[in-house]
């Protein structure tokens, strides 16, 4: 941490390194990065929080780039490193839709690929020393950056909403709408007295499963980073005893939080296309 | 902690990176593991058809060497038998051959003996003639004399 400037408090500290870089129409600054946590609040809904966009989109492409790499190079024969590495990843996603998902659907495992390393590449940037880019891009000019996306919750609330839509189109795809909306009503209890009723606990239950999923994601890796901030306050020879367990223990956080998530969307996907 | 644009962002992102990866990253990967996963199962099979028929090729050897033996001690017990017989007729011919080579020396013997009595026989009378006339110094009537040394000669 910046100890040396006596003038930052611990607790600004820690407001600072949980403040995404927003950027947004402010209403009477325009257009502009928010200075602070009140601004970046004034900005409201149509403002965008550039770092998590930046890196989220950076380790999905990185994800992207190094699959279509070792696909293009995909031998029948022995399998170099990379595509090892690679195929045991998908491997393990082939089996854990096999064993998860009940349906016959060639989308639902890439899907979970998607998710699967997208949230593991996300997650895995907080192994990263919290000190390190949010200095460089200071020095670079920027106020606050959070290089952890899924420590924001837009991003967990994102991917939960995609999701949801997935949950939705499969479900209205498999059943019909007509069918979709039957479950909707009609279930647990088959008696038309009953659909009110029915149609409540359903759309609570639909609408549950994005923001659970959303939230676990997010509580977790936000926790964890409240941790690592923590450490990083206390004086620098005492840092590493505490550090380096915590990384240890969040590299099985890390990898946990994206199966977890995953195997949970597969659970659901595999809800909306069976029928009652 | 706000809720905002990132929001819509991170689902856009999120269905850019699904398309993707279900149209590009993961056919390719999939196709080669699965074709991978077919030529080792096709590679295990072949061995164990090799092996298969491998045992199979040394069952077919051991009965042909069975068969082969079988077939050599016969012959072999043919080969004594037919020696054991060829011998046994040699001896069979050997012994006739003798019987007979003796048989004809035994009668060659014979009538040597015989041509030689005859003509010990014609000598001794002869000499007796010739013995007498010198004994007698006078000379005999030969014919008159021939009964008598005819029969002379026929005693010997």
């Amino acid at each position: 941490m910046a100890a040396a400037d006596n003038e930052i408090t611990a607790i600004y500290y820690i407001q600072h390194h949980l403040q995404n870089l927003t950027f947004g129409n402010h209403p009477e600054l325009g257009w502009k990065f928010a200075s602070t946590s009140t601004e970046a609040a004034e900005m409201g809904f149509w403002a965008i929080h550039v770092d998590t966009m930046g890196w989220s989109i950076a380790m999905g492409a990185l994800f992207l780039w190094l699959f279509r790499k070792a696909g293009q190079v995909a031998t029948t024969g022995v399998p170099g490193g990379l595509q090892n590495a690679v195929e045991m990843v998908i491997e393990f996603i082939e089996n854990l839709t096999r064993s998860t998902f009940h349906g016959k659907n060639p989308h639902i495992a890439p899907i979970a690929l998607t998710l699967f390393m997208w949230i593991l590449l996300m997650n895995t940037l907080k192994i990263i020393p919290v000190d390190y880019f949010p200095e460089l891009f200071g020095r670079l000019g920027f106020e606050y950056m959070k290089i952890v996306p899924t420590t924001d919750v837009n991003a967990t609330l994102g991917m939960a909403l995609g999701v949801f839509c997935l949950i939705v189109y499969y479900s209205c795809k498999v059943k019909g709408v007509g069918g979709f909306a039957k479950e909707l009503s009609l279930t647990p209890f088959n008696h038309w007295l009953l659909i009110p009723f029915n149609l409540i606990l359903e759309i609570v239950g639909l609408i549950v499963k994005p923001i659970s999923l959303a939230l676990r994601l997010f509580g977790n890796m936000f926790a964890g980073e409240v941790i690592f901030i923590l450490i990083a306050l206390l004086p620098f020879w005492a840092i590493w005893v505490l550090d380096v367990p915590w990384a240890i223990f969040h590299i099985l956080v890390v990898s946990l939080q994206a199966f977890i998530f995953t195997t949970l969307t597969l659970v659901y996907l595999s809800a909306a296309h069976e029928h009652h | 902690m706000n809720i905002n644009m990132t929001l819509i962002g991170q689902t856009i992102a999120f269905a850019i990176f699904v398309w993707f990866c279900i149209k590009y990253v993961w056919p390719p990967i999939s196709t080669a593991l699965h074709e991978r996963q077919k030529k080792i199962a096709d590679g295990l099979d072949a061995a164990s058809r090799a092996s298969r028929d491998l045992e199979l090729a040394q069952e077919q050897a051991a009965q042909t060497l069975r068969e082969s033996k079988e077939q050599a001690s016969q012959i072999l017990e043919q080969a004594n038998k037919r020696s054991s017989q060829m011998i046994e007729e040699a001896r069979e011919q050997a012994r006739a051959e003798g019987e007979r080579l003796v048989a004809s020396a035994r009668a060659e013997i014979d009538q040597e003996i015989n041509r030689a009595k005859e003509e010990l026989r014609a000598q001794v009378a002869k000499l007796a003639i010739v013995g007498a006339e010198r004994v007698l110094e006078a000379s005999i009537d030969e014919k008159a004399h021939r009964k008598l040394l005819d029969k002379l000669a026929a005693e010997l």
